[in-house]
């Protein structure tokens, strides 16, 4: 229980470092700090209204504590573009970045884990001398790229799927729910979810190997043996439920560092998402947006990284928590 | 105090460092993934190196055939351009050639300062323990908590759009993984008996830290550089494709953003977002493949 609590203060303030350095990057650059937050192009009233609201008239650690208590408050300002809070557009479309990259793990770490106990299996043929080498090369490939040669190949050449968005123009549907198991979703979502899946799949797959091939030395492998339990048995009955603790940390992590990563495939395939939003936003210098934009992103990182850590204390009993 | 203590440290360092080198060589030849990621780095430098004398035309320039009109969309197999060229009429072979020379700059001098920060401070928080060691922890999971594409995409915008600001970037946030790694190693290396030996003999702490423990470390460290030096490579081109990268480099992560923009997806020119791809897949599974070879050596318990 203090292990918890202690590891929330961390949490906490780690967030609260993060906005910190968000405050300051975006006071301290080059030109006015004004224009931040204020577009030129907004009336004198919304200037004014603006203005009140974060403080900006006002010194530098007024404007930081004002900044910080509306951050708790879920108010992050306005879009100079799109003319509304940003929270509002953030939350359009948090889903779509949440389900591209949950499909995208999921198929990822379904073939990883498998993978990776097939291989540990065939520790020491020739499969493991060609596979390893690919598995390596498919992690080394930019994301981008892989969706560039999907959509070139899979989409304009033999026109199977979309060549991007995130649902036919014109579609409509009853609910959220309803617009993310229509088929047309699936459709727009294979080709993305598939570039990031072969960038992602090579860790867990790694992972699950070695572990595998560690646990394969422990005692009670050794007894399974003894009994004469089977190969195969052993490898996935006794082996593979304890290898496969470290892999479903490595998940919650993945979440947090796929909606950070998520950006350039976002981008290839113009997938209305968070990562999108966030270089449009750069693009325009659309300030409050990109600022919000990253926020969400931070938090969903730390939160998966608290996450990972209380899932791995508590699934592993073995593991001691000096820290 | 005679000459011959004075000058045994010296002797006894440069013996450790050419162990070192010898035992790096050994695992070259040893292991075949190593071998084939240090092949595959000579190739590419050997490449920037000879990039304009091997580069048929200048990468930025405009070609022009013959009749005088614009040299747009030339298909492969040109004997004035092998790879092709883009829609406005640059060199595609030339422009990768060239891009070689960005790759290796930014692979390297980002590998270089995120493993010498994260070395560093590694080597500082395991040895110096108490608030050092909290506070530069703490600093380690804050930099765990900031997104790393995001944070480099706002800072070269808010920056110039140089090479340089992204290899800033890189540098501020990449440490964090070297830094943990080395920590853990010091915290066991610091109870050591060739340590304790230094201490007792009136070592001072800089001393110990950086003539005792650090050659030890030093193995991880490059370990770490080598994956460093692809991820470098792999964020300079996303960086680049989203348009926030440096004009006036010719980079592929720039020429892929460049045939993206200018429907070469769509018009199947294959022959122009391939190769660039293909070169960032060598460069970076090159350092993959070398990092894996000195696991290998470095934790042996794998290979058994």
């Amino acid at each position: 229980m203090r292990r918890l609590g202690s590891r929330l203060a961390q949490m906490v303030f780690v967030l609260w470092a993060v906005a910190t350095i968000l405050f300051l990057i975006f006071r301290l650059m080059p030109g006015n700090p004004l224009a931040a937050y204020i577009d030129p192009n907004f009336t004198v009233e919304q200037q004014r209204e603006l203005m009140q609201r974060f403080g900006l008239d006002r010194p530098l650690h007024e404007q930081y504590v004002l900044y910080l208590g509306n951050l708790l408050r879920g108010d992050l300002g306005d879009s100079f573009f799109y003319r509304a809070p940003v929270t509002k557009l953030i939350w359009e479309v948090f889903p779509n970045t949440i389900a591209l990259t949950l499909f995208a793990l999921l198929i990822a770490y379904t073939v990883g884990t498998l993978g990776g106990i097939v291989l540990a299996w065939l520790r020491g043929t020739w499969v493991e001398g060609v596979t390893i080498p690919l598995v390596l090369t498919t992690r080394a490939a930019p994301e981008f790229w892989l969706g560039m040669l999907l959509l070139a190949v899979f989409s304009f050449n033999l026109g199977w799927f979309p060549s991007g968005g995130a649902n036919s123009a014109g579609a409509s549907f009853d609910s959220e729910l309803a617009r993310f198991l229509s088929l047309d979703f699936l459709r727009h979502l294979f080709l993305p979810a598939t570039a990031l899946a072969i960038y992602l799949h090579g860790l867990p797959l790694l992972l699950m190997r070695s572990n595998m091939l560690d646990v394969l030395q422990e005692d009670f492998v050794t007894m399974a043996k003894m009994k004469g339990l089977s190969h195969w048995t052993i490898l996935v009955r006794h082996a593979a439920r304890n290898a496969l603790l470290p892999v479903v940390t490595a998940f919650a992590v993945g979440i947090g560092y796929s909606i950070g990563g998520n950006v350039v495939i976002e981008t290839v395939f113009s997938w209305p998402g968070l990562g999108r939003l966030l270089v449009r936003a750069v693009s325009a210098s659309d300030y409050p947006l990109a600022q919000g934009a990253f926020l969400v992103i931070a938090a969903v990182i730390v939160v998966m990284n608290f996450i990972a850590d209380m899932l791995y204390s508590t699934l592993d009993p073995r593991v001691a928590h000096e820290r | 105090m005679s000459a011959d203590v004075l000058t045994a440290p010296t002797a006894r360092r440069g013996g450790r460092v050419r162990a070192m080198l010898g035992r790096l060589f050994a695992v070259v030849l040893k292991d075949r993934f190593a071998l084939v990621g240090t092949l595959i780095y000579v190739a590419f430098v050997l490449l920037a190196a000879l990039a304009p004398a091997l580069a048929p035309h200048d990468p930025m320039e405009i070609q022009f055939l013959e009749s005088g009109r614009l040299a747009r969309n030339v298909p492969p197999g040109d004997a004035s351009h092998p790879l092709g060229t883009t829609s406005l009429g640059r060199d595609i072979y030339s422009q990768l050639l060239y891009g070689t020379r960005s790759a290796l700059l930014v692979g390297v001098t980002a590998a270089f300062f995120v493993v010498a920060i994260g070395t560093l401070v590694g080597l500082v928080a395991g040895y110096a323990g108490g608030w050092i060691e909290v506070v530069l922890m703490r600093l380690t999971d804050i930099a765990f908590g900031i997104p790393f594409l995001p944070f480099v995409i706002i800072l070269s915008a808010f920056l110039e759009p140089s090479v340089w600001n992204i290899v800033l970037a890189m540098s501020l946030v990449l440490w964090r993984d070297t830094a943990r790694v080395i920590r853990s190693q010091v915290l066991t290396l610091r109870e050591r008996a060739f340590v304790e030996a230094a201490r007792v003999t009136g070592s001072s702490h800089p001393r110990i830290l950086f003539m005792h423990i650090a050659p030890n470390v030093l193995p991880l460290s490059f370990l770490y550089g080598s994956i460093a030096v692809g991820w470098a490579i792999l964020t300079e081109a996303s960086i680049s494709f989203l348009g926030f990268g440096d004009a006036t480099i010719v980079s592929w992560g720039a020429m892929l953003q460049d045939a993206y923009q200018s429907q070469a997806l769509s018009l199947g020119m294959y022959h122009w977002f391939v190769p660039p791809g293909v070169a960032i897949v060598l460069v970076v599974v090159a350092g993959f493949f070398i990092s894996r070879g000195y696991e290998e050596i470095l934790f042996p318990k794998l290979k058994e």
